[in-house]
């Protein structure tokens, strides 16, 4: 009995009342909109579009710069500015194109496909890849990608990501009370895909209401099934959402696919049905303005590109001080140095916070007490791969398994000496990495 | 842009965390002690309160003293040397000499703990360190039980020489022992606040208890004797130990299949101090020797991590 789950994890405050009950308003954004040429895992984009050109909303202005990449579509009409290097949300700066709004939002044709079922496999990926879709939930793994597997035949299960565990965001969750339908079409487009596949979609049980849209939406679909989970961060972790749902686990040296399962978050299926039946390209998506920082927290539905600056404001700007501002949600996101930065096609959330819990408390000596073993939803000891990190043992970091860490930040969230346990974790596994490249 | 602030701090992410600290683990731990220390105050009068009073004293008083001597920012807020004094004066027979018992307090905190680096860096729990040192050091004072004004056997004692004891009395508490050790009810009450708030699981006291209790079956030379078996388990510092000293964090292995090993190694140890020693008591030796087996333990017990299969030939 009970929920179906994963072994680990914590219960984070979720804040997501904040903004839950907030429909979905588009928001028309103003001025200059920066796109970066790399949005994506993978190869940037190279731009084909020059300064001075006028471009329609829905214009291919980059393509995509090899098989791993993304074609990126301007998501105004208006004229290129500049080709420059912009800060992003990470905190890089990376060549991005500039337009400038006219306001007129014009919109080239797109060619729609009333019959989706007759199109090929070939052809239904050929548009997936054509409109820039990459996964939407943060890594930005161009989809196309992971719907070419080596053995299509091999996949048994299509997993939606619908269990949107980051505290806080509140983005899938409107998608999924508003729009439901949209996801579950994007779902048949790739069970389509899958003639041995059956779909499931893993929604936290927080999200009752969800939970039942779905399930009236697919009592009628044999190949499709609602699976409610625990509300446990980080439920929505690839490996743990797969766990969860069919039982199956990988490690990091595997791909999805290698257990006959395929992840998609829910704003992909979304951009992924708008791309197929529509033809419509990746220019637009959820995103929610949140925190206790914040006048009027809000989902919006954003053009990609708009600044960061405005979609606060659109939220009414700060009511306090924020001390820490957030790309994303608590646990995962990325700390801004300040709001003039663009949305991507990853972004989903801007968090303002009064209070900075990370610089708050001072670190203090481990008392070995293992809250970060049973927190860990990969089963490792991070305190112990924190000291490998601190003395540089790459040996013992690796036999204590400290690349297959997920960096979900579960063990700094518990740890008591408040010792930042996933940031060390996180350095010494970049520089593992590296040390490995250099050898080969 | 005047929205902002010029001073947001940018950090690593996660940028939450969990309100549960140090401190309030400590704190836990002691009041999960209050009802032992209340009962032992009850049960041997108030020499057993000055005890317990003075040993916390001399343990938080060394650690400040020393750490304003080696020019270290005091840690005395964290209360671990709280839970120390206290640990180690519940193991203190209830009419032991004062002095002697801040002598216990200095050599937990100094020698135990502070030399070796502080909270986290001891590889042996402190409060059962100072005890054995006791022990050896004043036999006689740390040996010597009187309970309703009569010096006699603590039950373990009793039940060595052959002599029957009466089990309910051990469950309840009203026996010769050390100050906190008797109550078998007082020291169950406290463990149940620790599991309920997540400071310890049952590996290790579980695995502890369960392996002893075999052991002694198989061993003990009593056959299925039942008033044996439950007076081997409430006799003594059992419970005490299992609950309370066993599971110190820093000096038990972090590796959840390291507490299952550490209470199986923890309990035979105890019952080959008791069964086959000279003294009746065991759990103190047993846990201070088991602590230096912990780095040997938790190099077994390397968890595997989520999803890797095992592959002959190491992990790679």
């Amino acid at each position: 009995m009970g929920l179906k789950t994963f072994k680990g994890g914590v219960h984070p405050k979720d804040g997501k009342d904040l903004s839950k009950s907030k429909p979905i308003k588009e928001l028309l954004p103003e001025g200059d909109l920066v796109f970066p040429l790399s949005q994506h895992i993978g190869a940037p984009a190279t731009p084909i579009v020059a300064v001075g050109d006028a471009v329609l909303k829905g214009q291919k202005i980059a393509e995509a710069g090899g098989f791993v990449s993304s074609p990126i579509y301007s998501s105004v009409s208006g004229t290129v500015k500049a080709i420059e290097p912009r800060r992003v949300t990470v905190g890089d700066m990376v060549n991005s194109i500039i337009i400038e709004s006219d306001g007129e939002f014009n919109e080239v044709t797109y060619e729609e496909t009333e019959d989706v079922t007759k199109l090929s496999n070939e052809e239904i990926i050929g548009k997936i890849k054509e409109a820039g879709v990459v996964g939407m939930g943060g890594a930005g793994f161009p989809t196309h990608v992971k719907l070419s597997p080596k053995e299509p035949d091999k996949i048994e299960y299509i997993i939606a990501n619908c269990a949107e565990c980051e505290p806080y965001l509140t983005s899938d969750y409107r998608r999924m009370i508003e729009e439901p339908e949209k996801l579950v079409e994007g779902m048949k487009i790739i069970l389509q895909l899958f003639p041995h596949a059956k779909g499931i979609f893993g929604v936290e049980d927080n999200k009752p209401d969800c939970i039942e849209k779905l399930q009236a939406l697919v009592a009628g679909e044999a190949r499709m099934e609602v699976c409610p989970l625990q509300t446990k961060y980080p439920q929505g972790g690839e490996r743990q959402l797969i766990f969860a749902t069919t039982g199956r686990s990988i490690n990091s040296k595997m791909l999805p696919a290698d257990a006959g399962c395929i992840v998609d978050n829910v704003e992909t299926m979304v951009a992924i049905y708008n791309a197929v039946r529509f033809g419509r390209p990746l220019t637009n998506r959820i995103f929610t303005v949140t925190g206790d920082a914040v006048c009027e927290p809000r989902n919006f539905y954003i053009s990609i590109g708009t600044s960061y600056s405005q979609l606060l404001e659109a939220a009414g700007g700060l009511v306090a001080p924020a001390k820490k501002m957030i790309a994303g949600g608590p646990m995962m996101g990325f700390a801004l140095f300040g709001v003039d930065v663009p949305t991507t096609k990853t972004t989903s959330a801007l968090l303002c916070m009064t209070e900075d819990e990370a610089s708050k408390y001072e670190t203090t000596a481990c008392i070995n007490c293992g809250r970060c073993v049973e927190a860990c939803p990969e089963a490792l000891v991070p305190s112990r791969l924190a000291d490998y990190s601190e003395h540089k043992q790459m040996d013992k970091f690796e036999e204590w398994y400290g690349l297959e860490c997920v960096e979900c930040g579960s063990c700094s969230y518990v740890c008591p000496a408040r010792r930042p346990l996933a940031q060390s974790v996180k350095t010494m596994k970049k520089f593992v990495l590296a040390e490995k490249r250099k050898k080969n | 842009m005047n929205l902002v602030s010029d001073l947001l701090n940018v950090t690593s992410s996660p940028h939450v965390r969990d309100k549960m600290d140090t401190q309030k683990i400590m704190a836990l731990v002691v009041i999960s002690l209050l009802p032992a220390s209340i009962f032992g105050i009850c049960n041997f009068g108030l020499h057993a309160l000055v005890l317990i009073l003075v040993t916390i004293a001399s343990c938080v008083a060394s650690e400040w003293i020393y750490e304003k001597i080696v020019h270290k920012k005091s840690t005395i807020n964290d209360l671990s040397a709280v839970v120390t004094g206290l640990l180690l004066a519940l193991n203190l027979p209830p009419t032991l000499p004062w002095w002697q018992a801040v002598l216990g307090g200095v050599f937990a905190i100094v020698i135990v703990k502070m030399l070796f680096g502080g909270l986290g860096q001891n590889f042996m729990n402190p409060a059962l360190g100072a005890r054995c040192f006791l022990l050896i050091s004043f036999t006689g004072s740390m040996t010597s039980f009187t309970y309703d004004g009569v010096t006699g056997a603590t039950p373990l004692a009793a039940l060595k020489a052959g002599e029957s004891v009466d089990t309910m009395s051990m469950l309840l508490g009203t026996t010769a022992g050390t100050i906190g050790e008797t109550s078998v009810i007082a020291l169950l009450i406290g463990a149940i606040i620790l599991i309920l708030f997540g400071v310890i699981d049952l590996r290790i006291p579980g695995s502890y208890i369960i392996t002893f209790a075999i052991f002694v079956l198989i061993f003990g030379g009593h056959g299925f004797d039942m008033n044996y078996l439950v007076a081997q388990l409430c006799g003594g510092g059992l419970m005490l130990g299992a609950f309370f000293m066993a599971t110190d964090y820093v000096t038990s292995p972090i590796t959840p299949n390291g507490k299952i090993l550490y209470g199986i190694v923890l309990g035979i140890l105890t019952g080959i101090f008791r069964i086959y020693g000279a003294s009746a008591e065991g759990v103190s030796y047993a846990i201070i020797f088991s602590n230096l087996l912990v780095p040997l333990i938790e190099r077994i017990t390397i968890p595997r991590a989520f999803g890797v299969v095992k592959e002959k030939g190491g992990n790679k």
